[in-house]
């Protein structure tokens, strides 16, 4: 059974066809990418696994349990959790309250716990605060928790949305270009971290990147879109040797030295 | 939580002395009634600023026509007292729950827009309660509710306005105040990480219509009378003035603007400005809005260590 299962998956804005009969079936543990031109709709394929976009055709089964017509914050409960392609974070919150934030729906406590201040809400604080400063650790932000969101350099901003993403508990973590602006340097930390949480917290990933140089590195599989279509699927040497994607993407550079 | 109960030791502290120095000041006539009239307005008042400080500028939803929420619970209460003969906090508490239901009541259809939209529809929601009370011969319809007996007293107000203060201070240092902020500054993002924006927005304004509903009680048993004119869109847009010139998300800046905009009118007079005194309240507005547009706190809070840490920079001077 895969993790996740995409059948048919369409959708038009009005006469436009943003994607259609997408189709892909993620097993666990897998770390896939999703490569296209600008405007391909990889980020609409996005929206529309985590329900900001409700598909026009198809289906998404999630461990074989359909996810279609869910609200954003249900599909997170059932273990997807994303990252935006322009940063999305909370920026007014220190950096740990936007960590902590991502604990709300599996640590509860009630207004009556709030208001007065029982045990249970020190407790549960405590504990919310422990996994965070965990989180952080992994992230190596954690001598910046105290700082706000929108202070910290780009890089960093970049980790802490992974890092938030995280403590959403995911299964499937879905990244959308987290190098984007990223130095080579940063960029090559950022594949290590990637590869590492996969592993650690066994993760399956679906990323989205226009650096080459990362998606070659550390995917196992990529999706190829184009228009909206599903042009080639396949392991990275595959893929790079497809003529239909030198064509619509990669340009005969590429495919020779990558 | 050893801190915690170290704050709060510290935080009653503060208040039982601040209720000791007011009830001295009172008691030995150095504040005539005249004062003691305006320290109650000003507890209303940040009652009323902090509740609305919770969905403005904690929750980041711009409604308007908070008063309508404020007569719910002046009107309540009143009946409450007068025609039921029921005590005074019950009759005050169910004033505030009843003001909740019409926040609930509002809240479900609106809450769904955002910005601009938002604000117009609550405006008119705030009208058509207003409108309602009119219409309603038990309530005095326009002629209003007088002879509301005068249970309010500057303890009551300073009790309640503590208690409120404190308790939408807990509220905000809590997972469902992160919430509330987290809509506040993304909400797209607050919805991919696992919140129910809509239930965080509701919630902020049921828990604030509660305290606008409690202010109003205590407003309409301490001026002994009230009518539906008294929570039209003006007062609804003084309490906004409230918070916007205190610092949206700042608590300690509603209740210092909300102090400041109370006496700031009556200290006018005091000048010699009694004719002018409105257009010079526009002008300080004016002033205030040119030079520092995000309020008087921003969204920062004035905390004690303020004091602290200017405490500790005398003292390393010495060193």
């Amino acid at each position: 059974m895969a993790l996740l299962e995409v059948n048919n998956l369409t959708i038009r804005f009005g006469g436009l066809v943003a994607v259609s009969d997408f189709n892909i079936e993620i097993e666990k543990n897998d770390l896939m990418g999703l490569i296209g031109p600008n405007g391909a709709g990889k980020t609409t394929v996005f929206n529309m696994l985590t329900g900001v976009y409700l598909p026009t055709e198809g289906d998404i089964k999630v461990e074989d349990k359909s996810i279609v017509g869910m609200k954003p914050y249900e599909i997170t409960k059932k273990h997807l959790a994303r990252t935006f392609q322009n940063i999305r974070l909370f920026k007014s919150m220190s950096v740990i309250d936007n960590v902590k934030l991502s604990y709300n729906y599996q640590i509860k406590y009630s207004y009556f716990d709030t208001i007065f201040r029982t045990p249970k809400f020190f407790r549960l604080e405590e504990e919310i605060e422990q996994k965070s400063m965990e989180l952080l650790k992994v992230f190596k932000l954690e001598h910046k928790a105290e700082e706000l969101a929108k202070n910290l350099p780009y890089g960093e901003q970049r980790r802490l949305e992974i890092a938030r993403a995280m403590a959403a508990n995911p299964k499937l973590l879905l990244l959308d270009e987290p190098a984007a602006g990223m130095n080579p340097q940063e960029t090559h930390e950022l594949m290590n971290l990637i590869k590492w949480i996969r592993d650690h917290f066994d993760l399956t990933i679906l990323l989205i990147e226009h650096d080459m140089k990362l998606v070659m590195g550390i995917c196992e599989k990529i999706v190829v879109l184009d228009y909206g279509k599903i042009i080639a699927k396949g392991t990275p040497e595959e893929i790079r040797a497809n003529p239909k994607v030198i064509e619509a993407y990669l340009g005969e550079e590429c495919a020779v030295h990558a | 939580m050893k801190q915690h109960f170290r704050k709060t030791l510290i935080g009653f502290g503060i208040a039982v002395i601040g209720y000791i120095l007011l009830s001295v000041l009172i008691n030995s006539k150095m504040l005539n009634d005249f004062y003691i009239r305006i320290l109650m307005m000003i507890g209303i008042n940040i009652i009323l600023a902090t509740a609305l400080n919770l969905v403005i500028g904690f929750t980041g939803q711009l409604v308007l026509g908070f008063a309508g929420f404020m007569s719910v619970g002046a009107y309540m209460s009143a009946v409450l007292t007068m025609k039921l003969h029921m005590p005074f906090i019950p009759a005050l508490v169910l004033g505030g729950a009843m003001a909740s239901v019409f926040g609930l009541l509002v809240g479900v259809p609106t809450l769904r827009l955002k910005g601009d939209y938002l604000a117009i529809t609550t405006l008119g929601f705030g009208e058509i309660i207003r409108v309602l009370i009119v219409n309603i011969d038990y309530l005095g319809g326009p002629r209003g509710l007088p002879a509301i007996p005068k249970y309010t007293t500057y303890t009551w107000v300073y009790i309640i306005c503590v208690l409120s203060v404190l308790v939408i201070y807990y509220i905000i240092h809590s997972s469902h105040g992160r919430a509330m902020i987290s809509v506040r500054e993304d909400e797209i993002a607050s919805e991919s990480m696992g919140i129910n924006t809509t239930y965080a927005k509701i919630s902020a304004f049921i828990v604030a219509a509660f305290f606008a509903g409690i202010a109003g009680g205590l407003y309409g048993h301490f001026l002994m009378f009230i009518d539906p004119k008294s929570f039209d869109w003006l007062k609804s847009f003084e309490i906004v003035t409230f918070v916007v010139a205190g610092g949206m998300g700042s608590l300690t800046g509603s209740i210092l603007s909300a102090g400041a905009l109370t006496l700031l009118p009556e200290i006018l007079r005091l000048f010699g400005f009694s004719k002018y005194r409105m257009l010079m309240y526009a002008i300080l507005l004016l002033i205030l809005m040119l030079f520092r547009p995000q309020g008087l706190m921003g969204s920062k809070e004035l905390s004690l260590k303020v004091f602290k840490n200017l405490g500790f920079k005398k003292a390393g001077g010495e060193k």
